[in-house]
């Protein structure tokens, strides 16, 4: 294993040695490591004496956090060019061959590259902090706590594990160095965005939440390198020439998949459509867990957290809120604004939704997303178990049945069905496929998605919207009464 | 060392080789002749494991280029078309670093990366930048960094085609050197008289398809027909006086020379001569009429080309 683990260092080192060879690498970063954290110094003094005319203390104590986050990014976006050309470079160069044809394994290339893209970035963020940190210490201004500092510098170490692996990514499936430099804006407008959440998370001093982000983005970080390397084939490293989008390729692709040799409707259901089902089968296993999981957990948080609000409120707003919900609400009314077309778009733009936040994530948010819809349940029945306490004329489980199973019965199915596809499409990304291109895997992984969308989702999705608008209200009320 | 059978690789709808047949002994160089992009690439890169084939198989020193791509790439040392060197390095680190990356001792990596700078000629540049090598330079470098782990197979891509004459002498001695020390060899190339003077296999490579394969000999007799000789004699001679065997067919005439196309050249030239001898006639030079590869690549090619025409 050391042998193995020492060529990845060689060649991470080889290319280390090159970077520091090169001025027009070391330059850029030597500015940005030590004049960006004296304008930003100059900055945040400036700002300092500003606000300190209005007693903006709160703001003040975050200023530094967020500098310290602006300061670390910097650099990554400079060393980001470095990793964007790591494979394709070499390629363009012609010097790729000579390292695939050497007993290298594809992990150890990979990673070997990996190394230097993220380690050259994070040496200079963490110097431009300390630099910056040292100036900070030479002037009136509130250093960030520990855990802040803490989460700071871990945060930079995702976005450069982050951006460095994503653009790794798309090195080896680019074909020329520019245009892995186009497409570097999908890497820097995507963190451009998650940083300005995290700066508002700073501000807000919400520490529980950045924890939360640095966990995302360092998932979806190591799942981006999961997927670099289950796409990594020599192959196209050597093979392709040209990138252009076939328009024609990628149509003919979709659609042998979507149709799978059916000669009719009957056979493509029978066939087509189960075999896709029995690919995705445990997947949909997997969301069923997930289900009972969310289910229990927005359950449970009702109870607790609902639980200790009714304690802490006044008599006098207990009353107001059963005064309230001893009403019986006036379903025809929502009839008007809640039809069958709306409930089946609404419906059917969840589970769209669900499916490209899992696309770009490699299922991790189209989860969240699933587990939010279906954790929705859960906090329905507790919360009318928390009200059947108070008024005793309501039975949770009659309402639950009247108003949530005769639809349920169909759309919680197409729910999971279509989070299934979703998280089969992502695992299966993430997976290696040998003998096939990441677009060939995309395409294929799209119609079977598509085809469990259209032939089972859509047809159930359209039965549950009828049964919401023209059913379930009359057995609600009927509960209700 | 290298065997292959009915190896063939697709590109989406272009079937780049098609069912390639190969079998080489070790001590032995096979050539591969071919126009550019007729294959020849792409066949040696299926060798190195770079590309899987899409039909068919390949055992390169032993291995299956499928199932063991690691053992072959260590057991194979390749000269690409372009040389693949890193140009801020020089030439002790770039043998140094492939030393490294072929797992060889620090020792044997020392002894062996100034045996062939000195050999190739570059011990005085060695410690100088790769980027500062002239094209001759960067290709004898890449040359040493194939050679630089005395791999069992060498695939080589042009290995001459920068080089000045003396250079290009200096590399046909390592590999004929290489040959004897029963190292198997396949050369890519266009310098059909190099290619006569180190290869014992020619393979010509068209569309994918291997379009003849053989010696030197068996191609000229495949493509060009019958080796034919020309007797020139000293005085004027009745050439009907000579018993010839069987195989030699008299061509053309003169009082003092004559042509002959033989059939089995070992047996009947020896008994031409004997004849000759016999009749008092003074030969003044027995020679075969010069047919070169050059000549069978062009007639085969065009026979390739008329044919797919006529298709």
């Amino acid at each position: 294993m050391f042998n193995k683990l020492r060529l990845v260092w060689l060649v991470a080192g080889r290319e280390l040695k090159d970077q520091f060879r090169d001025w027009r690498v070391l330059t850029p970063m030597v500015i940005l490591v030590f004049c960006f954290p004296i304008l930003m110094n100059e900055f945040a003094k400036q700002t300092v004496d500003f606000l300190n005319q209005y007693s903006a203390n709160l703001i003040l104590e975050r200023l530094v956090p967020f500098s310290i986050m602006i300061i670390g990014f910097f650099p990554i976006t400079i060393s980001l060019v470095v990793a964007l050309e790591a494979f394709v470079g070499e390629k363009e160069r012609g010097t790729i061959e000579p390292m695939l044809s050497a007993p290298l394994d594809n992990w150890q290339l990979y990673f070997g590259k990996l190394l230097v893209g993220v380690i050259t970035p994070l040496v200079a963020s963490y110097l431009s902090i300390a630099f910056y940190l040292v100036l900070v210490s030479r002037q009136n201004l509130v250093m960030p706590p520990f855990i802040i500092m803490l989460q700071l510098l871990l945060l930079t170490t995702a976005h450069a594990t982050l951006m460095v692996s994503a653009a790794i990514v798309i090195s080896v499936q680019s074909t020329t160095v520019k245009a892995a430099n186009l497409l570097a804006s999908f890497i820097v407008i995507p963190v451009a965005i998650l940083m300005q959440g995290e700066a508002v998370m700073l501000f807000w001093g919400n520490e529980q939440v950045l924890w939360l982000a640095i966990a995302g983005v360092m998932i979806i970080a190591l799942l981006l390198i999961r997927v670099g390397i289950a796409h990594f084939q020599r192959e196209y490293l050597l093979g392709r020439e040209i990138d252009t989008i076939n328009l024609r390729w990628l149509w003919r692709t979709f659609r042998m998949n979507f149709l799978g040799g059916a000669r009719s409707f009957g056979e493509w259901y029978q066939h087509v459509l189960g075999s896709a089902l029995r690919r995705i089968a445990p997947a949909i296993f997997v969301i069923v867990l997930v289900a009972g999981a969310s289910l229990w957990m927005s359950y449970d948080w009702v109870i607790v957290n609902v639980t200790d609000v009714i304690n802490k409120a006044s008599a006098e707003n207990l009353e107001k809120i059963a005064a309230r919900a001893s009403e019986i609400p006036n379903l025809s009314s929502l009839k008007e604004n809640i039809n069958a077309p709306f409930l089946f778009l609404n419906n059917t733009r969840a589970v769209t939704l669900i499916f490209f936040a899992g696309l770009f994530s490699f299922s991790v948010l189209g989860v969240l997303l699933y587990m939010v819809n279906i954790g929705l349940i859960g906090g329905v029945f507790a919360l009318l178990q928390l009200l059947s306490n108070q008024m005793p004329n309501i039975q949770p489980a009659q309402i639950f049945f009247a108003g949530v199973l005769p639809h349920g019965i169909f759309e919680i199915p197409a729910l999971m069905i279509g989070s299934a596809a979703m998280l089969y499409m992502g695992v299966t990304i993430v997976t290696p496929q040998t003998g096939k291109s990441m677009g060939e895997v995309i395409l294929e992984l799209f119609a079977d998605w598509t085809k469990i969308f259209i032939g089972l989702v859509v047809p159930l999705l359209a039965v549950a919207a009828l049964v919401e608008a023209y059913i379930t209200p009359a057995l609600l009320a009927n509960a209700l009464k | 060392m290298i065997e292959t059978h009915d190896l063939s690789k697709q590109f989406n709808e272009f079937l780049a080789v098609d069912g390639v047949n190969l079998s080489i002994e070790a001590g032995q160089i096979l050539a591969l002749l071919g126009q550019n992009g007729a294959g020849k690439t792409t066949t040696v890169r299926m060798l190195t494991a770079l590309l899987h084939p899409t039909r068919g198989w390949a055992r390169v020193a032993g291995y299956d280029v499928v199932k063991n791509g690691h053992d072959v790439r260590a057991s194979v040392g390749v000269l690409t078309e372009q040389h693949g060197l890193y140009m801020r390095m020089t030439a002790v680190e770039y043998l140094e670093f492939f030393g490294q990356v072929y797992s060889l001792s620090s020792e044997y990596r020392k002894s062996r990366s100034d045996h062939l700078l000195e050999y190739f000629g570059l011990a005085e540049a060695a410690h100088r930048r790769i980027g500062e090598y002239s094209k001759g330079m960067r290709q004898k470098l890449a040359l040493a960094r194939a050679m630089m782990h005395d791999p069992g197979v060498l695939l080589l891509d042009e290995p001459t085609s920068a080089m000045d004459p003396e250079s290009a002498r200096l590399v046909r001695d390592e590999i004929s050197r290489l040959k004897s020390t029963k190292r198997t060899i396949v050369i890519c190339s266009h310098n059909l008289t190099e290619v006569e003077s180190l290869a014992d296999q020619i393979a010509i490579i068209y569309r994918g398809r291997i379009l003849l394969q053989g010696t030197l000999e068996e191609l000229k007799r495949k493509v060009l027909g019958l080796p034919e000789y020309q007797i020139q004699l000293a005085d004027a001679w009745d050439s009907s006086r000579l018993g010839l065997p069987k195989d030699v067919e008299i061509l053309s005439r003169t009082a003092t020379s004559f042509k002959v196309r033989v059939e089995r050249p070992q047996e009947s030239n020896p008994q031409i001569l004997r004849s000759l001898a016999a009749t008092s006639a003074a030969v003044v030079a027995f020679q075969e009429e010069p047919r070169t590869l050059e000549q069978v690549y062009l007639k085969a090619m065009a026979e390739a080309k008329g044919l797919e025409h006529v298709q």
